[in-house]
């Protein structure tokens, strides 16, 4: 039995949108009207937009080829292309999605009169809009959940190009091919830093290492878009000089992408230890600090 | 169906004798649209859902309360400084583990999934935490109305399917009864899923489409207005017709020399009623169509409806007979209003003692803004109801009968995800829980069709050895970590699950 998409204010005027394993958190700030009609905006907009993707998973679920786009559906067709500017890094639609719905629920709330701000937070992957002259997101980047020791705050200001940050790691949600704890990439947009981060996640390996336990995405997930392909499933304890390799490894791809302008900038973490790639502005945890920020991990 | 047991349907077909297969089974979920195929032992893309032998099981992080100082505030330990601000001297705990996400461990529920042990003002104390598995459990609609949904014992429908049923009316509002075992198990395959997701999405309080036979097509959804037949309800009747002649009586009767109060059950009229009378209101020669009840109220006065009151009029003149002229005289003012004050008219007779509709004066127009001021809210109320089998009641005690024996004796205290629950007398126990009360998305399902319900047992370390529990698998509050998904609970005074209160043994001298 399918349950229907659900939608909630929670009590600090935030929304919460969920269907299946799409879980958005969103908010907007300005007018207190232009407010509430970007919500309804956001809410219509989700409604149905799971079903619009059920309906070409199969494709999504394929890897990007050629340079034609087979898809139809509007979200669809932006993971496709957002996937293909890896190219030739083997990528699915699939590795854009969180990001490409937390674009397309914000985009239908932004810009509109009235409105300063607002992001939309798809489980750590998020798309932020800030009007001219509006103060900056600032976003806690924690590495692990469990320890939330965090390496610092992402600053974003109206006149910061990136619009997109994403999340990936092993200890994510999503299957990862590599063990970095977590890799944070700063994008022009959220699709975008999405694939970005998945594919960095992928690069921060020890291929072959006997501490890394691994199991081929189909028998964890028997429809997995990544097929046999081995995914992590845990890492032991390594040495400082196999984490720095592991990281080069992720730091010499996500410089790559940086000097073809794919990516702003990432954070890579690996049991403690913290590459920064990029101008990433980070500002130091200050525990006296009053602003709002974003939980992000 | 008739000569099943409860504790037959709560055993269920029978999986530990499903044969086995040498590869691990995959399963289909279809919990969402994305319909995963889901490996033996795994959850599905949004890990919410797992295969657990074969059976599709929700997998949602274990819920715990944390006692909150204040609303939206910062969580503030409850043990360290909440000494002063509660102002006595229990100290109970301040996590509360609930039962929302603890998972059951069907079929065989021995023992169940978390029992924490926690210290309450000095005395040791045990919550048993489970989900159980529910083929016995239904939901209690209250629609805060005034409009007619069905009539009695009209069957309600979801998807087509029957659900319920519309049952005996109390309050001015209207109940709905739907589930029950017969309507999960006892019909179609068809029948019991639609009933299955209907009690499962108005459980966590998402809208529900119903359908009554003979009646109108409803949107129900807990804490929220009802949407009948595409209308959202805004407020409730102040009362029947008499009851608000019998509230606004002293501010009628100087302004006007009659009043009318329309309503479906009892239409008032001021002049004939006993408030009236009181007040030497005069007679004022009016003649109401429909049954007089007792001085001043009258039944059916006209058909229900979605006119004025909760009935078919849409012109009010239409249940005045006439006014008798023996009474009546040219000039009489008369006010005809609604009993939720949606609707109203003043009318002036004229020489032939007809009522002409006039311009109503302030006064007037003001009484009429306090009858509507004086409208409760439409509203949707969710109640659960779910009778705890045998085997749920195995995961607690080796001697299931005992725990029915503690709760009676209060000895024992039932939550439903840390909520207060009424239990009802007799055997077994069935207990009823308003879904708000409860943490947002509590309730799962199993496609038997069942639905899965957080249920917490918390009593004294000594009477859970007593009762035959199972001590070897008690754990302390804190070594309960790990998933979970913590929230923050300004819980009303008196109603946090672990206080001294809520025990039989604190009361006795």
């Amino acid at each position: 039995m399918s349950a229907g998409p659900h939608h909630r204010l929670l009590p600090d005027g935030r929304l919460h949108l969920g269907h299946g394993p799409i879980d958005l958190i969103v908010a907007v700030e300005g007018d207190a009207r232009a407010v509430t009609a970007a919500q309804a905006r956001a809410v219509a907009r989700f409604d149905g937009l799971l079903a619009e993707l059920v309906a070409e998973l199969p494709l999504l679920r394929a890897p990007v080829r050629g340079d034609s786009c087979p898809l139809k559906g509007v979200v669809a067709r932006r993971m496709w292309h957002c996937a293909h500017s890896f190219a030739p890094e083997f990528a699915t639609p699939m590795a854009a999605v969180a990001g490409a719905v937390a674009e397309a629920v914000l985009a239908a709330m932004v810009p509109a009169p009235g409105l300063t701000r607002g992001y939309a937070n798809n489980g750590g992957d998020i798309a932020l809009w800030l009007a001219p002259g509006a103060p900056a997101w600032r976003l806690g980047v924690i590495v692990d959940p469990a320890a939330p020791r965090s390496p610092g705050k992402l600053v974003i200001g109206p006149d910061d190009p990136g619009r997109g940050v994403a999340t990936s790691g092993a200890r994510g949600r999503s299957h990862s091919l590599g063990i970095a704890d977590s890799v944070t990439v700063l994008a022009a947009d959220a699709p975008t830093a999405d694939v970005a981060a998945t594919l960095l996640g992928n690069a921060v390996d020890l291929p072959g290492h006997p501490a890394i336990r691994r199991l081929p995405a189909r028998q964890l997930l028997p429809d997995s878009d990544l097929g046999e392909t081995p995914v992590t499933q845990g890492v032991g304890t390594l040495t400082e000089a196999e984490i720095a390799t592991a990281l080069d490894a992720g730091q010499t791809t996500a410089e790559a992408m940086l000097r073809c302008r794919k990516i702003l900038g990432a954070v890579l973490v690996l049991q403690g230890f913290v590459r920064i790639v990029g101008a990433i502005q980070m500002v130091p945890v200050s525990p006296t600090s009053t602003s709002r920020t974003l939980l992000h991990a | 169906m008739s000569d099943l047991t409860r504790d037959d349907i709560s055993a269920l077909p029978s999986l530990a004798e499903r044969p086995r297969r040498d590869r691990p089974e995959k399963i289909r979920c279809d919990a969402c649209p994305v319909l995963c195929f889901i490996a033996e032992g795994r959850a599905g893309a949004c890990d919410r859902y797992a295969n657990v032998d074969g059976v599709l099981t929700r997998v949602d992080p274990l819920v715990i309360l944390d006692r909150a100082v204040q609303a939206g505030g910062e969580v503030v330990s409850f043990l360290e400084d909440g000494r002063e601000w509660e102002g006595d001297l229990v100290q109970p705990p301040a996590r509360f583990v609930t039962a929302v996400g603890a998972g059951t461990t069907y079929p065989d529920y021995k023992p169940a999934p978390f029992i924490v042990s926690s210290q309450m003002d000095g005395v040791d104390m045990v919550t048993v935490v489970t989900e159980g598995i529910f083929s016995y459990c239904g939901v209690k609609l209250k629609i805060d109305t005034d409009r007619h949904l069905g009539p009695e014992t009209a069957i309600v429908r979801y998807q087509g399917e029957a659900v319920g049923h519309v049952t005996t009316g109390e309050y001015g509002s209207q109940m709905m009864s739907l589930g029950g075992v017969h309507h999960l198990t006892g019909g179609s395959k068809k029948e019991g899923r639609a009933t299955c997701e209907a009690l499962l999405h108005l459980c966590n309080r998402q809208a529900v489409e119903l359908n009554v036979d003979g009646g109108v097509t409803i949107v129900v959804e807990a804490g929220k207005e009802p949407v009948i037949d595409g209308a959202r309800e805004e407020r409730m009747r102040v009362g029947c017709g008499s009851a608000a002649i019998g509230m606004f009586a002293q501010q009628w009767f100087r302004h006007v020399d009659e009043v009318v109060v329309v309503d479906d059950h009892i239409t008032g009229v001021l002049s004939e009623h006993q408030a009236g009378k009181l007040l030497d209101v005069p007679p004022t020669g009016i003649r109401i169509k429909g049954h007089k009840s007792t001085p001043g109220r009258y039944f059916r006065v006209a058909e229900p409806g979605q006119g004025w009151g909760g009935t078919n009029i849409t012109d009010p003149l239409a249940i005045i007979e006439r006014f008798d002229a023996k009474v009546a005289r040219p000039g009489l003012k008369v006010l005809m209003v609604s009993t939720t004050g949606d609707h109203s008219a003043y009318f002036v007779l004229d020489d032939e003692l007809n009522p002409v509709p006039a311009t109503m004066p302030a006064p007037v127009a003001e009484s009429v803004a306090r009858v509507q001021e004086n409208c409760e809210p439409a509203l949707c109320s969710v109640v659960f109801i779910g009778g705890a089998g045998g085997s749920l009641r195995a995961g607690v005690t080796e001697n299931p009968v005992k725990l029915t024996r503690s709760v009676r004796e209060t000895l024992t205290y039932v939550t439903s995800g840390g909520a207060e629950v009424y239990i009802w007398p007799g055997g077994g126990i069935t207990y009823m829980v308003d879904v708000t009360r409860m943490p947002e998305n509590s309730f799962g399902y199993v496609p038997t069709p069942a639905l899965v319900a957080p249920i917490e047992f918390t009593m004294r370390l000594s009477d859970y050895e007593a009762l035959g529990g199972h001590m070897a698998s008690i754990r302390s509050l804190e070594e309960v970590t790990g998933v979970e998904r913590r929230l923050n609970r300004d819980t009303e005074p008196g109603l946090w699950p672990v206080l001294p209160h809520h025990f039989g043994w604190n009361r006795r001298p």
